[in-house]
């Protein structure tokens, strides 16, 4: 850092960095959006590889030969579950009983802040049936969990018959060391949250549940099982949890390597994997797959049953059988096969799942691009930010440069300085525009029952469209109100304001890219480029549009639609509004119900961040 | 004869490694088990041994211990049957017995005990050399660490109390030592330290492990069991190693304490292979002091090696409710332990008294009531060393078979079960349930947390409630830690109400570790040792007012003092807990990047928060220029500017 200390070069570097600013800053995020595409281009990256010794030496052998049986039971779970039009509580603890698990119950029941449209429901009552395995000659203090979702309908009903009849099998056997919990949970989610939050004694989430009787120690891993049909043809391996964590890519790997051995079709966000790296249909089809999971681990919501067992350490993955419609048929006793493998290989576990990555993306299921691969395509989107800062400061330290004479300048910054706003100019925005983001959080829960009353609208409805409402009235605030405070807005007032908010957006997004690198990285691509341009003095009208257009409940908008179309189901713009209502419902619901992050990270800080620009725009 | 095997150490080998017994003229030579293993150590001593021992029961009469595989020619010659009589030396005495309880689970528990009894004095100088059926690895220990009461455990798996109820000798999964000592010893932690190794030698396991940090001195829960009353805590040591592995090699040695080995007697079913195709497994030895006879003029020496296995129906891998010994142990019976008084073999039919659970065969007429655990139980007797028990086939392979599997337990009085709470790895909260299932009395249990000093208690977030009502403990002992010294110690004494929980939580932070005090394996977790709970349990007997029994109806108006209570001790499930890991393949990293911060980030802004920035005069001039120089020179710094 001699070029600092000196200050004819310091200068020197300062002139290029503020002259050349908007170009360098133009290339960095091309360069950032280039770097993040070629992710998904297989050369640059690596294949996934067993890291755990434990689990990669050793072989064993998969002999579970009941799969029919297991269809049978399945059909049986779903008579009884017809019958009592529930979870058939009385009937899974027998069977459970008569396949030699300590069986235990757990009653919850919650009431949902607003009620639930997509799942039809609002006060929420259940029962979680599991039975734990015990391993013999172990004292209790592991344990390895499988899990089947009761859910209405006839979805699942193969899971729940899979793992009753995985659960005899694993009775007899003696090579446990871990003890293995069967967990049947109603009401998907809610019921699992309700199991994990009584198994570690925590509440949260202010849910109320019936202490835990039985347990195992601490759990090491997780596996989830949902088979959506009779057919299956593929498995799909789902990782992505609450709040964007992943499970070790350990995990993974093991589910790959399974399906290797015992020839399954599997799959990741539902997409085979491709040999054809070098054609474009290739490219394109890992970039879909890299996009899908950069989506769905940006929403922050836990994507299967798995997802809330990550918060307590826990390393999870849902499986899902999928049917494709394709020629591949896989059977149960496959299936069965594919989890005694992977449960026999999680039971030689020494250590807890550590070895391999946490932080990663899949383009495909057999490559992964770890951290170090893809900050630095955050990173040079953020250092925009810094550049357009540090440009700010050079503006703000150098007025006009009349005199040569060192004493003489001093005076004139301190002159210059004096002359500018004071603290409150800038603070009263923030303060602003931060109340405006409380506002944001607190009134839609706060306000429904009123605007059900003098709007004719659902509940839901109410609160989604106060959040939106809040959200547009945020726009209009009065937002020179410093003016009262401090006098008229002054060119100084604005570049400090820009400043402090180019830096609090830089931190905030650094923040959350290090926790969850998808939403970062898709709040900066939007956010950033909007808080680099936006000054006073460009076109009103048009800035203000396309300022609009950058804001996170656009971000949002767009993300809804081209979701769908990565999921190849497009959708129509009237289908897309209302899923994009549907989606911001569920946003809010995730945070209340699970203690997702991203609702209020987006309304307690990003969104008053944005209105700082937005106030920057509009500086009188 | 003795001088010959003297001149012929190299015979005596041979003759040891194949168990042979020597019995020539009329001199009877009895050697014990353990006396061989000593022999393969030091074959000098072991001869003089044998020699004394044949110097001393000389005259006694004729005994036989057969070997079970190969037979010396010479010892053919004199073989008889085996004359099994009670010896009438009174110093030392051996009995063997097998209990067998048939669970409702379908599972079943076998619980072997040995008893030496041996009347002499360890103490006071008094140098005891001759050993006959005490193993003279215990007795060394006793007299040269001066230990008063000793109870070693070796545990694989939980006893899980729902399921099977009380065992009969309660122990804690892992292993577990603890030592009253005599009140002559001085430095008890240091006689502490030494005797630990010496057992963690004689028993393969890795007892060495017990230093000052998960050492402690309970003040209450832990009461010798022998005579004596001296109750000063400070002679007491208690240390359990959790996560202690058992396996054959700490069985071997544990057999070989045996005064028959396992080559007869029940010591014969102890076969490591089906042992430890079980469902839990435990072995101990107990040595105390007990009296010789009622009116205790005379202290003898007990040694009590217990073996407690239970077999799960599951594995064993048939569907079929059955059990015989042979499927237990792969083996059967076919002898007594010759030296053993007694040797018998008791199976509880107490819930069967009509055969209506299962059926046993061979049937035997001898019944036997005992009160066990405050319970009136019945069982059916075999004595081994009677020869009709074995039959015509001289072979004993009880069977049981399951006829209904109706019929449930007697739910346990009390249980216990531990977990930890929370998420994260900076803070957790214990939680200690405490189960009383007493329709309608409560009593009191005490409570001992020993929680090493990595998880730091916040002592005053302790809480007992019950019922949903704040419990007051009647006593609270509590030690707190020191950092890498020693653990904590919470002891309390919990009236638990009837029929209810009474949970037990209490908070802790998770220290941060210095990085070389990591197990080798950090991310497995680390452990912390079982809660132990104990308790004077209202008997079920008592409970038993109501006659659902038949009794005369003089004897069921008071309960009976003696029947009215019985002790148990619960173990609760050891933690594993997670403490914050460093990365450990991360240090190179960690190195490089530290470095890097410290030298380009640090030092550059340092360096220019420090500097002092001058403005250059364009040109000085020439004299300003030579003053300079001048005052450099005279040793002024810095510039006139």
């Amino acid at each position: 850092m001699g070029l600092l200390s000196d200050p004819n070069r310091r200068r020197a570097l300062i002139n290029l960095l503020t002259r050349l600013n908007a170009p360098i800053c133009v290339v960095c995020y091309m360069a950032g959006v280039a770097w993040f595409m070629g992710l998904a281009f297989e050369p640059f990256t690596l294949r996934t590889y067993m890291s755990e010794n434990a689990m990669g030496s050793t072989m064993v052998e998969e002999r579970f030969p009941s799969g029919e049986r297991a269809v049978a039971t399945g059909r049986e779970f779903a008579a009884h579950k017809k019958k009592v039009s529930g979870m058939p509580v009385e009937w899974l603890v027998k069977t459970m009983q008569a396949r030699g698990l300590e069986v235990y119950t757990q009653r919850f029941s919650r009431t949902l802040p607003f009620p639930d449209e997509n799942k039809e429901r609002y006060m929420v009552k259940g029962t979680n049936v599991y039975g734990i395995l015990r391993a013999p000659r172990a004292p209790r203090t592991e344990a390895l969990v499988l899990s089947a979702p009761c859910t209405p309908g006839d979805n699942n009903n193969q899971a729940v018959g899979l793992l009753l009849g995985l659960a005899q099998y694993f009775r007899n056997q003696i090579y446990w060391a871990k003890d293995i919990i069967f967990l049947v949970n109603d009401h998907d989610l809610i019921g699992m949250q309700a199991w994990l939050e009584g198994y570690h004694h925590t509440n949260t989430t202010g849910m109320d549940w019936s202490p835990l009787q039985g347990r195992g120690g601490s759990i090491q891993a997780a596996l989830s099982l949902e088979l959506s049909s009779d057919v299956v043809t593929s498995m799909d391996l789902v990782l992505e949890g609450l709040n964007g964590q992943l499970p070790n890519l350990d995990l993974a790997n093991l589910f790959y390597a399974f399906c290797q051995k015992i020839g399954v079709l599997c799959t990741i966000q539902g997409k085979l994997q491709r040999n054809d790296w070098d054609s474009v249909s290739g490219y394109s089809h890992a970039v879909q797959t890299m996009m899908l999971m950069v989506m769905k681990q940006a929403s922050g919501r836990p994507w299967g049953d798995h997802g809330l067992f990550l918060r307590y350490h826990i390393e999870a993955a849902t499986i899902k059988g999928i049917n494709s419609f394709r020629q591949y048929k896989t059977d149960a006793t496959t299936i069965g096969r594919l989890l005694e493998g992977m449960y026999r290989k999680l039971n030689n576990l020494l250590e807890r799942l550590h070895q391999s990555y946490f932080f990663y993306l899949m383009p495909s299921l057999s490559h992964f691009v770890s951290i170090g691969y893809y900050m630095p395509a955050f990173g040079l989107l953020a250092v925009i930010l810094l550049l357009r800062a540090l440009d700010l400061w050079v503006q703000l330290a150098t007025p006009p440069p009349t005199t040569e004479d060192g004493i003489a300048d001093i005076e004139q910054v301190r002159h210059a300085h004096s002359s500018s706003p004071g603290v409150l100019s800038v603070l009263t925005p923030l303060v602003i525009s931060h109340l405006t983001g409380a506002a944001l959080y607190m009134l839609p829960i706060r306000f429904q029952e009123m605007a059900v009353e003098h709007f004719p609208v659902s509940e839901t409805e109410a609160v989604v469209l106060t959040a939106i409402a809040v959200y547009t009235a945020g726009l209009a605030l009065p937002h020179n109100t410093h003016r009262l405070l401090s006098g008229e807005g002054t060119e100084q007032g604005w570049r400090v304001l820009k400043l402090v908010a180019l830096l609090y957006l830089a931190v905030l997004l650094g923040c959350t890219a290090l926790i969850n690198f998808s939403l970062g990285f898709i709040l900066a691509l939007t956010l950033v480029p909007a808080a680099a341009f936006v000054t006073p003095h460009v076109p009103k009208v048009l800035s203000a549009f396309v300022l609009v257009i950058l804001s996170p409940a656009c971000t949002l908008l767009f993300s809804v639609f081209f979701f769908q179309e990565l999921q190849e189901m497009p959708v129509s713009f009237l289908d897309g509004w209302l899923l994009y209502l549907s989606v911001i419902s569920q946003g809010i619901l995730d945070h209340f119900l699970y203690g997702s992050l991203v609702y209020p990270l987006i309304a307690l800080l990003v969104y008053p961040c944005w209105l700082l620009f937005w106030n920057i725009l509009f500086w009188k | 004869m003795a001088a010959h095997r003297c001149c012929f150490p190299v015979w005596l080998f041979i003759l040891c490694s194949f168990s042979l017994f020597i019995i020539a003229g009329s001199q009877e030579t009895t050697v014990a088990p353990e006396q061989h293993a000593s022999v393969l150590d030091n074959p000098q001593t072991a001869a003089e041994t044998a020699e004394q021992t044949a110097g001393e029961s000389g005259g006694v009469e004729e005994r036989r211990w057969e070997g079970t595989e190969v037979r010396d020619a010479a010892a053919q010659k004199q073989a008889e049957p085996a004359v099994l009589q009670p010896t009438p030396q009174p110093k030392d005495d051996f009995q063997e017995e097998l209990v067998v309880r048939p669970l409702h689970s379908g599972d079943i528990y076998a619980s072997f005990q040995f008893r030496t009894l041996w009347e002499t004095d360890f103490m006071r100088g008094n140098k005891v050399s001759h050993y006959r059926l005490f193993p003279k690895s215990l007795g060394q220990v006793i007299s040269k660490f001066s230990v008063r009461e000793l109870h070693i455990s070796f545990t694989q798996g939980y006893w899980r109390t729902m399921q099977w109820g009380q065992p009969y000798l309660p122990s804690p999964p892992g292993a577990e030592l603890w030592v009253w000592f005599q009140d002559s010893v001085t430095d008890v932690d240091a006689t502490w330290k030494e005797l630990t190794n010496v057992l963690s030698g004689i028993f393969c396991a890795s007892l060495n492990f017990i230093d000052s940090t998960n050492t402690v001195q309970p003040s209450a829960s832990f009461k010798p069991l022998g005579i004596g009353n001296v109750t000063d805590h400070r002679f007491l040591r208690y240390a359990t190693l959790p996560r202690e592995i058992v396996c054959t090699e700490n069985l071997t040695p544990w057999k070989k304490l045996l005064p028959c080995g396992s080559k007869a007697g029940l010591a014969v079913l102890l076969k490591s292979e089906k042992l430890f195709h079980s469902s839990f497994h435990s072995q101990a030895v107990h040595i105390r002091p007990v009296c010789q006879d009622w009116q205790c003029k005379t202290t003898s020496w007990e040694l009590r090696q217990t073996l407690n296995v239970v077999f799960d129906l599951h594995n064993s891998g048939q569907g079929k409710r059955e059990w015989s010994l042979f499927k237990m142990f792969s083996r059967t019976l076919t002898e007594a332990c010759p030296l053993a008084s007694s040797s018998k073999i008791y199976i509880d039919i107490t819930d069967n008294p009509e055969g209506e659970q299962f059926e046993l065969s061979p049937a035997t007429s001898l019944l036997s009531q005992a009160m066990v655990l405050g319970d009136r139980r019945t069982f059916s007797v075999y004595d081994l060393t009677q020869q009709d028990t074995f039959g015509s086939v001289r072979s004993l392979n009880l069977l049981i078979r399951w006829k209904s599997t109706e019929g449930d337990m007697l739910r346990p009085l009390l249980h216990a079960e531990r977990y930890v709470a929370g998420y994260g790895l900076q803070t957790g909260e214990i939680h200690t349930l405490m189960y009383n299932h007493h329709p309608y009395r409560s009593f009191p249990v005490l409570l001992l947390d020993s929680v090493p000093w990595y998880l730091r208690l916040y002592i005053h977030t302790l809480t007992v409630t019950s019922k949903g009502k704040d419990n007051k403990p009647s006593y609270i002992h509590y030690q707190p830690s020191k950092d890498r010294v020693r653990p904590h110690l919470l002891e309390m004494l919990v009236q638990l109400p009837p029929n209810s929980v009474t949970e037990v939580t209490v908070q802790f932070e998770r220290a941060l570790l210095k990085w070389t005090e990591y197990t080798p394996d950090p991310n497995h977790g680390f452990y912390v040792g079982s809660s132990v709970i104990s308790s004077l349990v209202p008997s079920t007997v008592a409970m038993d007012t109501n006659s659902t029994r038949e009794r005369p109806l003089f004897s069921s108006f008071f309960p009976c003092k003696e029947e009215s209570s019985y002790f148990v001790r619960v173990y609760t499930e050891p933690l594993l807990v997670n403490l914050p890991t460093p990365d450990f393949s991360m240090p190179y990293n960690v190195i490089c990047l530290t470095c890097t911060v410290v030298a380009v980030g640090y030092g550059s802004l340092y360096n220019l928060l420090t500097r002092s920035f001058q403005i250059e005069e364009p040109s000085p001039g020439l004299a300003k220029r030579i003053a300079n120089v001048i005052r450099k020179m005279r040793g002024f710094p810095g510039t006139m500017g």
